[in-house]
């Protein structure tokens, strides 16, 4: 009883703080936001300008699949759907694998992936007969980051980071990685091992070997983000939104991969080594859709603007090219 | 018990003993209250900007959008200042109906046969623990279930249906609990007087001892629907979407939910979306506080004292 009369007091005084805040309040913050919605606009009104609907579409389009692509998929629907209200856009976020189980047995029409399907996965697929395209839609610069009180580790080559994180590595000080590192200890974050994230660092870092597992571990960025800041000897590695953001907090370590130490956005240039290609997959059960085939035709026109306003790399010119002329034979 | 053994010291003492339990009592209850509200604050200071429109129709107005988007019935966006929460929002509000339609005959009947028909045997026994375990079990295991059952079996599909049935499951055990409990407390008296006046046993129960339960039973339910709209591990592991950009129209179309929502918001890595989450959250806080200040409500209005 006491309890209900409890909470209906908090429910009065919830509804009361609502009520008495000041509405009018603006911060400078909102300022800032205020010019990122103009700039955003004016890409939005380009778009409605440079393709017109001219015929209403109705349909349903089913999407899942990667976490990571999940914000390039949704803003394109978000902006697909200015266009053409009737268009019923679903998207779940399943992880790459999750999505490939829904979409191999033909529950969804079109996948979304932070990595190139696996065998296993391809068997599946097989099984189902369902065909598919693969298309590149963007690239994410993973990045390895410090705390920005760290003044020494601004580059590392690619065999340094493999000895910090390869299996069973006895690395526990910077002095361990060069000579002329401090004595600070080091202290490790990164992703959990279902992440995608995970496999590909360890691919291009680590290799047959493996990571090593006594770091700190969250599928949650932002709580890397706050690990890493907040030690001097912090060591870390995600995508490059969550450093761009946080670029106050963090520094990101350039990688040498024997080209010379590259920042993640030399990624822009197709010079980053760890820059990992996103996709969407796309089944040959839909290629007939117009629905389907009006979504990824507006997904490569808005993928220039959309890709890097989600905080993802966009595709060289070429990449681009070779992935719009595969859907191009695929869908004709 | 001998009564001289727990008065030991002199009265002063005791008195000063019995203030310093009282006083740790009160700092307990001090710390649980203000953690909570503590919560709160923190959730309405940095949401409640996001949740009234004016805050965005003022920026809107700089940049002239024609339509100024309210949070409470826009779709959702890449644009933390854009993004509304209209498609969550409303598949919360389908899955409360769906969860109400199923649990209410399901919890209030199991608990009237349990109480008043079934039978003192072995089987019943293991009825009831059976029951007292599963509403411990760790939701997510209500989820994969849900997706077996109801949208791969049933052949439901991942949707609002699904998702409805997922989250009954999940309070079944602990409606149909506290409904025994409301049916326990109903004094024997009535059964007895209702049977001596010539009343058969299921007149008995349905005229007499239920009428009288159902303050208690329905206080439950809203409780148990309270935690069910909250949850959100059995939704994802069901299938539940991230994104939609419809309106969930019929009990087999596709949905997202509040909690999914924000969950996924939180996720972002832009500092701005943390008051679009937070005004998710007052939202999801408004609507369960509701949801226990309707159980009051019925609680106080019919309950009966004996």
């Amino acid at each position: 009883m006491t309890k209900l009369k409890f909470t209906s007091l908090l429910l009065i005084l919830s509804l009361l703080v609502v009520a008495c805040g000041d509405s009018n309040e603006t911060s400078s913050d909102d300022l800032t936001d205020g010019e990122e919605l103009v700039t955003q606009t004016t890409v939005e009104s380009t778009n409605e300008v440079s393709e017109p609907a001219v015929e209403t579409l109705t349909g349903e389009i089913l999407i899942d699949g990667s976490s990571t692509v999940f914000p390039i998929t949704q803003a394109v629907a978000e902006e697909f759907t200015i266009l053409n209200p009737d268009v019923k856009i679903s998207v779940g976020v399943s992880g790459t694998g999750g999505g490939f189980k829904k979409f191999c047995p033909g529950e969804t029409m079109i996948s979304n992936a932070s990595r190139a399907i696996k065998d296993k996965e391809v068997a599946l697929c097989e099984e189902n007969n369902t065909n598919y395209l693969e298309v590149q839609v963007g690239i994410d610069a993973l990045s390895v980051v410090i705390p920005s009180s760290n003044d020494w580790a601004t580059c590392l080559t690619v065999d340094e980071l493999n000895l910090i994180w390869v299996a069973d590595s006895s690395v526990s000080s910077w002095s361990e990685v060069r000579s002329a590192f401090p004595d600070v200890p080091i202290d490790l974050y990164g992703p959990g091992t279902d992440s995608g994230t995970f496999d590909f660092f360890n691919e291009e870092i680590t290799g047959e070997t493996g990571s090593r597992s006594d770091y700190t571990a969250s599928e949650d960025d932002n709580v890397l983000v706050n690990g890493v800041s907040g030690s001097q000897g912090g060591l870390g590695y995600f995508g490059l939104a969550y450093y761009e953001e946080n670029k106050d907090k963090l520094n990101a370590v350039q990688v040498d991969a024997g080209n010379g130490c590259q920042p993640p956005e030399a990624a822009f240039e197709g010079n980053y080594f760890l820059a990992r290609p996103l996709y969407v997959y796309i089944s040959e059960s839909v290629k007939e859709d117009q629905v389907v085939k009006a979504f990824i035709d507006f997904y490569f026109e808005a993928m220039d603007i959309i890709v890097p306003a989600v905080g993802y790399v966009p595709m060289l010119e070429d990449q681009k090219a070779n992935a719009l002329s595969a859907w191009q034979n695929f869908s004709s | 018990m001998n009564n001289s053994q727990l008065l030991k010291g002199s009265k002063k003492e005791r008195e000063l003993k019995e203030l310093a339990f009282l006083t740790i009592l009160y700092l307990c209850v001090t710390v649980a209250i203000v953690t909570l509200m503590t919560l709160i604050y923190d959730v309405i200071s940095t949401g409640y900007s996001r949740l009234l429109s004016d805050y965005e129709l003022g920026l809107i107005n700089k940049v002239t959008i024609d339509n100024p988007k309210d949070f409470l019935t826009s779709l959702d966006s890449r644009d933390p200042l854009k993004a509304g929460i209209g498609p969550a929002f409303a598949g919360t509000i389908w899955l409360m109906v769906i969860v109400i339609a199923s649990t209410f005959p399901l919890g209030a009947g199991a608990a009237i046969y349990l109480q008043e028909f079934a039978p003192r045997n072995k089987l019943t026994r293991f009825i009831e623990l059976n029951l007292t375990n599963l509403a411990g079990v760790p939701s997510v295991i209500y989820g994969l279930m849900g997706l077996a059952v109801f949208v791969r079996l049933a052949g439901f599909g991942r949707s609002v249906l699904s998702g409805g049935l997922t989250l009954t499951l999940l309070i079944l055990p602990v409606v149909i609990v506290a409904s025994r409990e409301a049916l326990k407390a109903v004094p024997d008296t009535i059964r007895q007087g209702a049977l001596a006046l010539g009343s058969t046993r299921f007149q008995a129960i349905f005229r007499q001892v239920v009428p009288s339960a159902i303050p208690g039973m329905v206080t439950g339910m809203v409780l148990g629907l309270s935690r069910a709209i909250g949850e959100t591990a059995p939704l994802i592991f069901m299938g539940a979407l991230t994104y939609v950009n419809y309106y969930p129209d019929t009990p087999l179309s596709g949905f997202t939910a509040i909690p999914i929502q924000v969950y996924n918001w939180i996720g972002y890595p832009q500092s701005e979306w943390k008051d679009t989450s937070s005004a998710g959250i007052i939202l999801l806080l408004g609507l369960l506080l509701s949801m226990n200040a309707l159980a009051l409500i019925i609680r106080n209005r019919f309950e009966k004292d004996w």
